[in-house]
Order: C-alpha cells, then sequence, then structure tokens
C-alpha cells in the first residue's frame, strides 16, 4: 500500500499557506459529525484556498481517512468547485435561459475575444477568470454580468470593453 | 423569550398590532431587496433613504422597511409607500431626497416615478390597479414584498406559526395529512405528485427515525421563485416543514440549497436562529411534547441535484447521483431512513392550507389541480418577474395581461415552460387552461414553473441547442442513454445548426431522442429530449431550412424565404 505522504505532490507553483490548514483542520475537527459532511468541508477548505488543488483534496481525504479518489470524485461532479487558480477578479456570465435569449452568447463571446481566454481559464496576468454560470436570477436586468459580486445588468456588446476597463 | 405555549405566541401577536397601532409611525417606506432589485442598487438606496430621513428629522414619523420579491423585477428597484399604497418603480439612489422630501413631508406623489403603462401611457398609482397584479392571487407568495424577512415579530403578527400552533394544539397526524389530501395539493417541483398522499406513505413507514427535506435547489436556468421565497418568507417555509415533520413523525428537516443563492442562504439561516431562540423550533414546541430542528445543507452546482434521489445522496457528501426507483425515498432515503423530500413552493402553501382549510383551497384552481402556481415570466417580455396565478389561469391572460406583451412590438412566436425539460408552446394552445395535464397533453410541462417568452427574432434549432447543451453538461454521467445520447445529439444539433446536416442527421436526432427519453434512469434524460421534439413538432420549418440535401416542399403559406430550401445540393 503506497502511504499518503508518498502521494503528495504539488502540482502547481503555488505555495499553499500553512495557516490554510491550520484552519481547515480546526473547522474539520470541530463539526459535529464529519459522516456525510464532505460537501460542506470542501465549501470550508475553497472559501480558504480559493480553489482546491490536488494537495489540499489530499489533505482532507487523510483527515477524514478516505480514499482521495472519493474525494476527487465528488469535487470534479459540482461545477461550484474549482481545481485551478483563479483570477484576481473573477467575470461571471449568467447563461440563463432568459440571459440567453437576450443575447448573453454575444456578450461572453466578446468576452472571450478581449480577454484571450475560455471559459473557466485564467488570463495570462493573473487578473481575470471568465466563468459561464446558471441562473443568478436577476433575469429581470438580463443579460448579466457579474465582476467579483458587482453585477450589472442589461449589459449590451459594446460595454464589456467599458466594464472590464474599471478593473484593469 | 422562550414561546412556551400557543397562548404566548397570540399575546405576542395582539402585543405587536398594539404597538404598531399606537406608534407614531404614520408611514411605511417598503423597499424590495430580493436579488433582482439589489443588483440595481436597492441597499444603497436604502442606506441613503435613512440618511436622508435622519437629515430631516423625521425619524419618528417614517420607518423604512426591506422586504423580500415584489415580483416586479423588470422595474426594479421597488419602492412602496404605505399605507398610501403609492407603488414606485425603477427608483435611483439619487431619488431619494425626492420621494423623502416630496412625498413623506409634503405629501405630494412623485409622478414621475410611478409605473408607465406601455400600452396606453397611463401612469399608475396603486399596486392594485397595476394589470401586472390584476389577475394575481399571492398566496405562496403571499409575504413576500409585504415584510421584513428578517423579522419573526413582522411575521408572527401577519399570522405566522399560527398554522403550526393550529396543527400541535389541535389536530393529529392523521387529520393534518387529510386535510392535505384533500386540499388537492401537488408537488410543485414540477412532478405534480400529490403532496398528502407522499406524506401518508412516509407516515405509514415503520421506525422512528424519519427527515422532511425541503428541496431548494433550483437548477431550472430561468426560475427563480424558491429563491424568491426563501428571501422573502423563510419563517413560512420553517413553519411548514414544522407542520410536515409533524405530520409525518420527522424530528429533523433539512434544506437542501443551491450554494448560489447567497442571500436566500443568509435569511434562511437567520430565521432558523431567531425560531430557535424563541423555541418555535427545538424541544417541546409550544409547550407540546414535539420536538423539531432544520439545518442546512448547502448544494455544489448541479442540476441533477433537484430529483430526489440524487439530492439525499448529495446531502450524504456524495457525488449527487440519482438512484434507482424503487425504493422511494419515502421508504428508504436519507441514511436509509424513510425521507420525504418536497419543493420551497409546495411548503410554502401548508400554512394557508392549514389555517384556511382544505375546502378554500380546493375552491381555487382547476379540477386536477387546485391552487396557485408561480411562474417566472423571463425573455422577450416588457414585465419581467415572479408571478402567481390561480391554476386554469391561460397563457395569454399571463403573457398578454400580466406580462404586459412582448418586447418592441415584436411577434409572439412560443413560450417555454418547464426548462430544459419542458417543451414549447405555440400561438394556436395559448388559450389552453394551465394545469399538470393541460400542459403536458400539450407536449410541455409544468416543471418548476421557468415560463422563458420567445419572439420572432428567436432561432428555434438554436434554443433547442441551447438546452441540450445544458442538459449534455448537467448529465451526471451515470447512465448511458444520457451520457452519451445527449452529447451525441448535441453535435447533430450543432451541425444542423451550421447548415452541415442532413435528413440523415434528422432522422438520426429523431431517433435518439426518443431512445434517451425512454431509456434513461432519472427524470433528467428522461425529459432532455423534449426541447427536441417538441421545436421539431412545430417548428419543423425551421430545421428543414438549415438542412442542405433536402428538396423540402414548402408548404402554403408558410414559407419564408431562405434560398437553401428546394436546393438540393
Amino acid at each position: 500500500m503506497t502511504r499518503p505522504q508518498e502521494i503528495s505532490v504539488v502540482d502547481t507553483d503555488l505555495e499553499l499557506p500553512q495557516e490554510g490548514f491550520i484552519e481547515l483542520e480546526g473547522y474539520i475537527d470541530n463539526i459535529k459529525t464529519t459522516k456525510g459532511a464532505l460537501i460542506e468541508i470542501l465549501h470550508k477548505a475553497q472559501e480558504i484556498f480559493g480553489y482546491l488543488p490536488r494537495d489540499v483534496q489530499l489533505y482532507i481525504a487523510r483527515k477524514l481517512g478516505i480514499p482521495g479518489v472519493e474525494v476527487f470524485g465528488v469535487v470534479s461532479f459540482y461545477s461550484y468547485f474549482n481545481v485551478k487558480p483563479m483570477g484576481k477578479h473573477t467575470i461571471s456570465v449568467c447563461m440563463g435561459t432568459a440571459c440567453f435569449v437576450r443575447g448573453a452568447d454575444k456578450i461572453i463571446n466578446k468576452l472571450k475575444d478581449n480577454l484571450g481566454i475560455e471559459s473557466n481559464e485564467i488570463t495570462e496576468d493573473g487578473l481575470f477568470s471568465l466563468k459561464d454560470v446558471r441562473c443568478i436570477g436577476a433575469c429581470g436586468l438580463a443579460p448579466v454580468i457579474l465582476v467579483d459580486d458587482k453585477v450589472y445588468g442589461r449589459v449590451k456588446e459594446d460595454q464589456v470593453n467599458e466594464i472590464i476597463d474599471k478593473y484593469r | 423569550m422562550k414561546v412556551d405555549s400557543l397562548q404566548k405566541l397570540n399575546q405576542i401577536r395582539e402585543e405587536q398590532r398594539q404597538e404598531n397601532a399606537n406608534n407614531s409611525i404614520v408611514k411605511k417606506i417598503l423597499i424590495c431587496a430580493g436579488t433582482g432589485c439589489l443588483a440595481s442598487e436597492s441597499e444603497k438606496l436604502l442606506e441613503i433613504l435613512n440618511h436622508v430621513i435622519k437629515a430631516r428629522k423625521c425619524g419618528d414619523k417614517v420607518k423604512v422597511v426591506k422586504t423580500g420579491c415584489f415580483g416586479f423585477c423588470e422595474q426594479g428597484p421597488i419602492l412602496k409607500i404605505e399605507p398610501d399604497d403609492v407603488f414606485y418603480v425603477r427608483v435611483v439612489p439619487k431619488d431619494a431626497r425626492t420621494i423623502i422630501d416630496d412625498h413623506i413631508i409634503q405629501g405630494k406623489i412623485v409622478e414621475r416615478l410611478l409605473y408607465e403603462e406601455p400600452t396606453s401611457n397611463k401612469r399608475i398609482e396603486k399596486q392594485e390597479d397595476m394589470p401586472f397584479y390584476k389577475k394575481q392571487m399571492r398566496l405562496a407568495i403571499r409575504n413576500c414584498g409585504l415584510i421584513n424577512p428578517e423579522d419573526v415579530y413582522e411575521y408572527i403578527e401577519h399570522e405566522g406559526y399560527s398554522a403550526l400552533g393550529k396543527v400541535l394544539t389541535e389536530m393529529t397526524q392523521y387529520s393534518v395529512i387529510d386535510e392535505i389530501k384533500k386540499s388537492g395539493l401537488r408537488g410543485r417541483g414540477g412532478g405534480g405528485f400529490p403532496t398528502g398522499l407522499k406524506w401518508e406513505i412516509t407516515k405509514n413507514q415503520h421506525g422512528n427515525t424519519k427527515f422532511i427535506i425541503c428541496n431548494a435547489d433550483e437548477g431550472d436556468p430561468g426560475a427563480f421563485m424558491d429563491r424568491s421565497i426563501l428571501e422573502g418568507d423563510p419563517h413560512g417555509v420553517i413553519e411548514a416543514m414544522a407542520i410536515g415533520g409533524y405530520a409525518i413523525g420527522a424530528h429533523k428537516g433539512i434544506v437542501y440549497i443551491r450554494a448560489e443563492y447567497p442571500m436566500a442562504i443568509s435569511r434562511l439561516n437567520s430565521a432558523i436562529i431567531q425560531a430557535r431562540d424563541l423555541g418555535l423550533l427545538g424541544e417541546n414546541i409550544l409547550g407540546t411534547d414535539f420536538n423539531f430542528d432544520i439545518e442546512f445543507k448547502l448544494g455544489a452546482g448541479a442540476f441533477v441535484c433537484g430529483e430526489e434521489t440524487a439530492l439525499i445522496n448529495s446531502c450524504e457528501g456524495k457525488r449527487g447521483e440519482p438512484n434507482y426507483k424503487p425504493p422511494y425515498p419515502a421508504e428508504e432515503g436519507y441514511w436509509g431512513y424513510p425521507t420525504c423530500v418536497n419543493n420551497v413552493e409546495t411548503f410554502a402553501n401548508i400554512p394557508p392550507i392549514i389555517l384556511q382549510g382544505s375546502t378554500w383551497f380546493s375552491s381555487i384552481g382547476t379540477e386536477k389541480s387546485r391552487g396557485t402556481k408561480v411562474f417566472a415570466l423571463a425573455g422577450k417580455i416588457n414585465n419581467v418577474g415572479l408571478v402567481e396565478v390561480p391554476m386554469g389561469t391561460t397563457l395569454r391572460e399571463i403573457i398578454y395581461d400580466i406580462g404586459g406583451g412582448i418586447q418592441e412590438g415584436h411577434q409572439f412566436k412560443a413560450v417555454q415552460t418547464g426548462g430544459p425539460s419542458g417543451g414549447v408552446i405555440t400561438e394556436k394552445d395559448l388559450d389552453t387552461p394551465i394545469d399538470y395535464d393541460n400542459l403536458l397533453g400539450i407536449g410541455s410541462m409544468m416543471g418548476s414553473g421557468g415560463m422563458i417568452v420567445l419572439d420572432d427574432r428567436d432561432s428555434m434549432v438554436n434554443m433547442a441547442k441551447f438546452y441540450l447543451q445544458f442538459t449534455m453538461d448537467e448529465s451526471c454521467g451515470r447512465c448511458t442513454p444520457c451520457r452519451i445520447g445527449t452529447k451525441r445529439m448535441y453535435e447533430l444539433l450543432v451541425k444542423i445548426s451550421n447548415g452541415e446536416g442532413t435528413m440523415a442527421d434528422i432522422d438520426a436526432l429523431k431517433q435518439l431522442s426518443y431512445m434517451v427519453k425512454n431509456s434513461s434512469l432519472c427524470g433528467l434524460g428522461q425529459t432532455a429530449p423534449n426541447p427536441v421534439i417538441s421545436t421539431m413538432k412545430y417548428f419543423w420549418d425551421e430545421y428543414m431550412e438549415l438542412i442542405k440535401d433536402v428538396d423540402y416542399p414548402v408548404r402554403e403559406g408558410t414559407s419564408q424565404i431562405n434560398s437553401r430550401v428546394g436546393i438540393k445540393v
């Protein structure tokens, strides 16, 4: 049997902060029962680290005494969990039906052209990452884009540049 | 303070009403703090309003209350002044001073902020006179836009928790179930299974450990009623879950909610804490021997988790893949115990049924579908928003009377109900009274209540492609027909919409649709081909125009100018 330490490989250039692991450990130790709590723990881990790299997943697996593959299985199943680091600003384009019929596809294509990335990718300078998200529920303002938590409603194609430039 | 008896609860309600009656506050400014309005800066508006009130020193006469969603999202942010019943729309933060100075202090209505009716250009002052609200009957969303969702006392004042009090002190488990059964309430998540029957089945299972789960994993893109209910009236859902828990014999409730709804999560959380503090959740509720508590579990972005067995798997911290049924969750659910899963909107209907009786509730709606239904009206329509109408209302009434018709004077083409699981409804079926069975009859479905209106600029092949892309992405991969079938269907649709499709592709697409529909494991796969099947049925011409090798006989009167039609390549 391979010992867990031997599996662990840091596959990103980014150093993961030690304090993060201490905080996560404290969180896991304090929940009433770890039975069925994997998704909660992953939410917390993503809140701490911003994403869920392999080392964090393996750390959780070891802590809970379950195989790493089980953790990865859950992480890869849900779209809310990221395995790659995100940019400084996350641009989310609502791809709900209401936004789609009012032209969200054009907006996202424009953003892709502008930033030179596809969905779920990060720009070279690490400033932006682009996501297509499901309905955020602001259908009255369709089409909607979110930069971090700020909502921009009734976005027109030619306004896209203007919005991005605010964050450069 | 603990509310340890029904008398105490009634006493609090009376005190609350007395206090309001004696209060010097003469005007209340209700301001919408739903996600839609918050996105258009209603939070900032609220801040500035309070600031102006302080500056004008009229804090003793007027109070600003933030409420849940009014439903009229297109016109947000929305502000209503009571008791004048004046309804202001599209209020921006810099209007705050005008509202306080003109309306509150001088009593003059700010004309330019009133809603303007698009057809007659008349400005309308009162909410009840607005066509958007006239035909509505707000039952599930009764408290949205009326009370402050973060204040349990306001909820209690509006008959809150009295249904729970009635159930715990006057009714047995069976009589609660009977009442719900007689009311004819059916599951509002889309399936339409009779709620009372579901409760009865769960009640009749052996064992003392049972669970009641509230399904708030609203995945349908374009539907947002569950979120609005949780944001605007979280206590209503908590009360109903406690009633359900009592009826089936569960002591633990779980709310499974999307992580993408931060506002709903925080309001629900604070509501649960308030209810616990008052002893309305916890042990010996209202002095009886009934114990009940609620916790919530966060989803993580998977559409399939709206299916009840997948939802239960996700609650257990696993991949949200559906299971074979039977056993149904009512027999073996959360950790193997009998579990009852109901939708948010279903729960929201429970307290009024208990208080006003099943006879009253069953008098609303049609014979097989009682009560009301909340729809999220969106797309190319003038009044985007949340509407609640009695079952049996026609689509035409919803789209033209309530929705105000099509944007920018374009032509109505179709309306998609049921989201990615439903189908399109065309002009000829607009007069069908809406209920579960009628919608199935015309090839669509009720679904969770998303209603996307399309106009003559929308390509139906594109719509089908959009929905297929959605279901392809969201297919959990457990069963082959859905995992591979939806992918192949999407590829065919891409090919067709690029103008490279042949008649053989159309045949393959058709065949695949029925195959995926008939052989998938859960509702996601079984309904995924619906958008394709129904657009093919009603908009065959649009597919044919894109096919390159067909000599398509253009029917008279339906011909559209397109060079491809009739040319064999």
